[in-house]
């Protein structure tokens, strides 16, 4: 099915796949997203913040904070996540564009799934990068960054799109906060722990595979289910 | 007559006390077979007894929570509102059924394993179970619009259900301390009958009072949701 397109020259495309408008879409968010840095920003200052909690709260001890880093910063990455989905549909469902998505009559479906890319490029990606800065505050050894970095990204994807569900679920509920996290946290505490598992054998320095391998598995699940389910949880939102 | 006639009629005096009395009978049997004709177990003792509250309610949590399922993509698929309405009246249910599971679950762990919780797969996912129960009747409250709040709720119920399985199959999967499965084998189960057929009969019985307290709930459901029906109005004020 194809629909016409006015760039800004006033020239008219013809969208001839789906996957184009998800391109567009992708693009469009970013664009829009990097207007607004502080939005990118906020949740991974969030996560610094979070992580310096726990030195405080356990003990400034390196040895044993190096014992905690795993589910520290994995937590940490979980709750700044949830942090950054109020940023996922907010603007949009706001002044009517999600509705002109919905109407467009292109495949909702891959709209979602381009929604939650950029959302995971602004998101999970620069915090994947925070993840081993902050874990060398808490002890983590430097050779285990890699790791480190590879786990959150690949672990962040599934929580973007788990995520993606639960905010099209509550789109129209105000103060959504606590039911966000209600909804999201039970069906993210497997990324949890695989991604935890991952970290904690990157910082012994043992191979990390098998629990990256059930991270990937998440994420090619979420990238083909959680996209239809987020597309049908926004058009139950905005009837 | 329609579904939410038939559902409303089940769900009321004299019908619904048949399913009450047969599953009263049912666990009666069970409970008097459990704790009194079993013999006990050679490595717990008397301890093993809890089984017949613990195993049933369990199953129990995850049938109710794929009774609900099904209901709630029947819901959404063919747009019936009774199946929205029942799946509404089956999470509190299903929630309950849930916590006594988790509850007497951590007390036997205290006797078996000394501790009253472990952070194996199998408890871990009982707990999520229980998170996706509240997550549910959390978003049906939420949301002021009936319609949404169905429709909502059940893309929630839907999305839960790849719990049900990783319960299930979580003691084959991984090393868990929760015992393997001895009663749901393809092959002869390993437990002896004199301590199988009360456990069997407390499943039944737990079935029928979830069939009983469902069907009493849908029918409260159904009356507010009918209110202005005419064929309640004849129902109430004959």
């Amino acid at each position: 099915m194809s629909d016409t397109t006015t760039s800004a020259s006033g020239q008219g495309h013809a969208l001839s796949s789906p996957f184009a408008a998800a391109q567009l879409m992708v693009a469009r968010d970013i664009q829009l997203a990097l207007r607004k840095r502080g939005q990118i920003v906020q949740p991974l200052v969030f996560f610094a913040i979070v992580t310096t909690l726990f030195p405080l709260g356990i003990s400034p001890e390196l040895s044993r904070l190096r014992d905690v880093a795993p589910g520290v910063l994995w937590v940490a990455a979980l709750l700044s996540s949830l942090l950054a989905l109020e940023f996922l549909f907010r603007d949009d469902a706001h002044d009517g564009t999600l509705e002109q998505h919905v109407l467009s009559g292109q495949s909702l479906t891959w709209l979602m799934l381009a929604k939650t890319a950029a959302h995971w490029l602004l998101t999970g990606l620069p915090l994947s990068v925070m993840a081993p800065l902050a874990g060398l505050s808490l002890g983590v050894p430097a050779a285990a960054t890699g790791g480190i970095v590879i786990s959150v990204a690949l672990g962040s994807i599934a929580l973007s799109l788990i995520g993606a569900i639960g905010a099209a679920l509550t789109l129209t509920v105000k103060r959504s906060g606590a039911l966000l996290s209600l909804l999201t946290l039970p069906l993210s505490m497997p990324v949890l722990i695989f991604g935890a598992r991952a970290t904690e054998l990157a910082i012994k320095g043992s191979s990390y595979a098998p629990p990256l391998y059930l991270l990937g598995a998440m994420a090619v699940l979420g990238v083909t289910l959680a996209p239809l389910a987020a597309a049908a949880a926004v058009r139950i939102s905005l009837e | 007559m329609t579904f939410k006639q038939w559902f409303h009629r089940l769900g009321s005096p004299p019908y619904v006390y048949a399913f009450g009395w047969l599953s009263a009978l049912l666990i009666a049997y069970g409970v008097f077979g459990g704790l009194v004709l079993a013999p006990p177990d050679y490595q717990q003792g008397d301890d093993f007894r809890i089984i017949y509250v613990h195993a049933p309610t369990a199953w129990m949590s995850l049938m109710v929570y794929s009774t609900m399922a099904v209901a709630a993509a029947i819901g959404l698929i063919w747009r019936i509102k009774i199946a929205h309405a029942a799946a509404a009246s089956c999470a509190p249910i299903g929630a309950s059924f849930t916590l006594v599971a988790l509850v007497t679950g951590s007390l036997w762990g205290q006797r078996m394993w000394g501790t009253y919780w472990e952070w194996d797969p199998r408890l871990t996912s009982e707990l999520i179970l229980l998170f996706l129960y509240l997550g549910y009747m959390g978003l049906r409250s939420a949301m002021d619009d009936l319609q949404r709040a169905d429709r909502a709720s059940a893309v929630l119920a839907v999305v839960g259900i790849v719990n049900v399985p990783i319960i299930h199959y979580s003691v084959t999967w991984w090393n868990s301390l929760h015992q393997a499965p001895s009663v749901m084998q393809l092959a002869k189960p390993t437990i002896p009958p004199s301590m199988l057929m009360p456990l069997l009969s407390m499943l039944l019985g737990f079935t029928l009072l979830f069939a009983a307290l469902l069907l009493v709930r849908l029918r409260a459901e159904i009356l507010v949701r009918e209110r202005s029906a005419s064929w309640i109005r004849e129902a109430l004020h004959p």
